[in-house]
């Protein structure tokens, strides 16, 4: 078999050739972080949750907000790639891979933050040896897995004809690459084949990606408790995490094209679209945001209201305006004008703001209402102890590092969705755009 | 079938603590220091809430008022325990089955009275109280949650009274260790759905309430306003 020649995308099999300085330099950091993480859960698994903060009543804190966030971050990838696939998206083509990682990633520590919660992880099989299926962490359970699978099909599937590229080059790693290649030749029939599941799981993840974050938002709303018992939960989990997940992908791809030299591929008109649909996002999770605090106000239920003081004025105040800020006044601020928008810079501030702000976002659900029984308890605040915040620094550090592994072994740009979108892409729009006007045949 | 239940009367309480005491000792609390209970991880199975009751002339008042489990008839902790470790049993006790717990604590949040209690370290008795455990009563492992339990185990006692006896269980077979101990005669257990029962009399007095009825979890602890 002879190498297919790449010509001016060689640059984009660079990374998986070539591992420069700077990539050490960039995990040794990184993997040390995770390595005094793992050694504050064995001083947890070793003494119990005291090592937390965690207390009657704050029963949840650092853990739970972890959870949901993480798992809000997946619907960056899967959910966003595959609407801009079904909406033939032509800007999608360099971004989509990129995007489609992450959520495969950051679903397992997702689900780890949750393994760290328990108070008995060694039963953690009881949930599945004695489901209680009335339990919407039993449904969690089973949306996460039929998601976590369903994306990495989704993320497999386009890498086959890459990972096909790869084999053939040769070199110590073929014999990996030609058992994940499946044999891919790239014949016609091959090619029509796989765009044809690709097209079907675009359809697939959709709703499936929406229920994860739906259900996520019901393990709260299916109890009584103050500011958590909200019909609106479901979507508005849904479109936080879409929020929070562009934003991932924004930081993704700076760093991708910063550290791989990629400027020609990751252009500032990808980030000027991605960036609007960040403006959009913070738009709609300002409705939300204001319809859930405006009808708590109104309804005026003093259980409610003293949750809802505590986070407007009271203790969690502080928080509560930063959040503001940082999930809508910053990214307005930068995302309106084009002139930031449509630059990297801009574009990340924005994200890092946002994905600050989502997580206070998730913080200020979890531990208010908790912090605020109906039936009040002794004054006690919560406050995350060490073992929390390295925890949870281990596992974004852990991420980071897995997601710069990936593109060690697989190029983080479709080459051959690039190399057909060069080939293709101009007559298959232009034949699209004819079809829709008014002169043309039926 | 029985369907137990409580009754706690507000006017007689004298807010003496005595019922929360019985119960640690009854059900192998382990004791806790000013450490823990300064971070809210003292264990209690009963314990006194204050509440604050608006009085006349606008000058309010806090009363301290004894919570146990509710025993809920519609019992939002068991709805949403994953692993089925909290269930309602026929007589409408809401057991805890401490080896399936996973200690996600689901259920502690889910609960709106606050009465679930979780396992944050080892439990451990100073000498010499580690040579009085009930031997009737389990102790709990480290990580998993625990709660009121109507002294199930008296419950099993009296049911093997019953049988022993050739009898169905009754009102008055049994009494948990709080009710026992009320000095001040305050509170009052037994079979509410034996109409003839003291507790479902007085369950059905003027002065009856009981707390949070309105989120619909249908408590089987009655309450007796006070008359001031
Ligand atoms: S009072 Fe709380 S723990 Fe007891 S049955 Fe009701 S919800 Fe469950
Ligand atoms: S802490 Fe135990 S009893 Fe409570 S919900 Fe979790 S598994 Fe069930």
């Amino acid at each position: 078999m002879h190498a297919e020649e790449l010509g001016a995308d060689e640059v984009l099999l660079r990374p998986i050739q070539r591992t420069t300085r700077a990539f050490w330099l960039f995990s040794v950091p990184l993997v040390g972080i995770w390595i005094w993480g793992m050694y504050a859960w064995t001083r947890q698994l070793d003494s119990g949750l005291q090592m937390t903060g965690m207390n009657v009543p704050v029963y949840w804190g650092l853990y739970i907000t972890g959870f949901v966030f993480f798992i809000g971050i997946s619907h960056a990838g899967t959910l966003i790639s595959a609407i801009l696939r079904l909406c033939h998206a032509e800007w999608r083509r360099p971004i989509t891979r990129a995007a489609e990682v992450i959520t495969v990633l950051v679903l397992f520590f997702g689900a780890g933050c949750v393994i760290l919660d328990l108070g008995r992880a060694d039963r953690v099989m009881n949930v599945i040896l004695h489901p209680n299926f009335q339990s919407p962490l039993v449904w969690d359970v089973c949306s996460i897995t039929v998601y976590l699978t369903a994306s990495t099909v989704y993320l497999y599937l386009p890498l086959i004809p890459d990972i096909a590229l790869l084999r053939d080059r040769g070199g110590s790693r073929q014999w990996f690459y030609r058992i994940l290649a499946l044999g891919w030749s790239g014949s016609p029939g091959q090619k029509r084949l796989l765009e044809r599941i690709i097209g079907v799981m675009a359809v697939i993840v959709i709703p499936i990606a929406v229920s994860v974050h739906t259900v996520v938002s019901w393990v709260f709303a299916m109890t009584v408790q103050p500011m958590w018992h909200s019909t609106i939960f479901g979507p508005y989990f849904v479109v936080g995490a879409i929020f929070s997940g562009i934003a991932a992908i924004l930081i993704a791809m700076a760093i991708v094209r910063k550290a791989y030299g990629l400027q020609h591929y990751l252009k500032p008109v990808h980030f000027n679209n991605l960036g609007l649909l960040l403006l959009v996002f913070a738009a709609l999770w300002t409705y939300f945001t204001l319809a859930e605090f405006l009808t708590t106000y109104y309804g005026s239920d003093p259980s409610h209201m003293t949750v809802f003081t505590s986070k407007f004025t009271g203790r969690y105040a502080y928080l509560f305006w930063t959040m503001v800020a940082t999930c809508l006044v910053i990214p307005m601020a930068l995302l309106v004008r084009r002139k930031t928008r449509a630059t990297v810079w801009g574009c990340v501030v924005a994200s890092i703001s946002v994905e600050i702000g989502m997580w206070l976002e998730r913080y200020l659900i979890v531990v208010p209402s908790l912090s605020n029984p109906r039936l009040p308890r002794a004054d006690v605040s919560y406050f995350p102890t060490w073992v929390e915040w390295s925890l949870l620094a281990g596992f974004l550090a852990m991420f980071v590092f897995l997601y710069g592994l990936f593109t060690k072994f697989f190029p983080i740009i479709s080459v051959w969705e690039i190399k057909e979108g060069r080939e293709h892409a101009l007559d298959e729009v232009a034949t699209r755009v004819r079809a829709t006007l008014p002169d043309s045949p039926a | 079938m029985t369907r137990w239940g409580m009754v706690i009367d507000l006017e007689r309480c004298t807010a003496c603590q005595a019922c929360v005491v019985a119960c640690k000792v009854e059900n192998n609390i382990p004791p806790a220091g000013p450490e823990d209970a300064a971070v809210g991880r003292s264990i209690a199975w009963i314990r006194l809430a204050r509440m604050e009751t608006q009085e006349h002339g606008g000058v309010s008042s806090a009363q301290l008022v004894p919570v146990p489990c509710m025993h809920c008839e519609n019992p939002p902790c068991v709805k949403v325990c994953p692993a089925n470790a909290t269930r309602i049993g026929e007589e409408g006790l809401v057991a805890q089955v401490y080896p399936r717990c996973i200690g996600c604590r689901y259920c502690t949040t889910a609960c709106p009275y606050t009465v679930r209690q979780f396992n944050w370290k080892d439990a451990a008795w100073p000498e010499p109280l580690d040579q009085a455990l009930s031997p009737d009563v389990s102790v709990r492992p480290r990580g998993v949650v625990e709660k009121c339990s109507f002294c199930h185990h008296r419950l099993m006692l009296a049911r093997d009274r019953a049988r022993f006896e050739k009898r169905e269980l009754q009102d008055g077979d049994y009494l948990p260790a709080c009710v026992e101990s009320c000095p001040a005669n305050a509170m009052f257990f037994g079979d509410l759905d034996d109409p003839h029962s003291e507790v479902s009399r007085l369950a059905e007095s003027p002065r009856a309430f009981r707390l949070m009825e309105e989120l619909g979890t249908r408590p089987k602890v009655t309450y007796l306003s006070r008359g001031d």
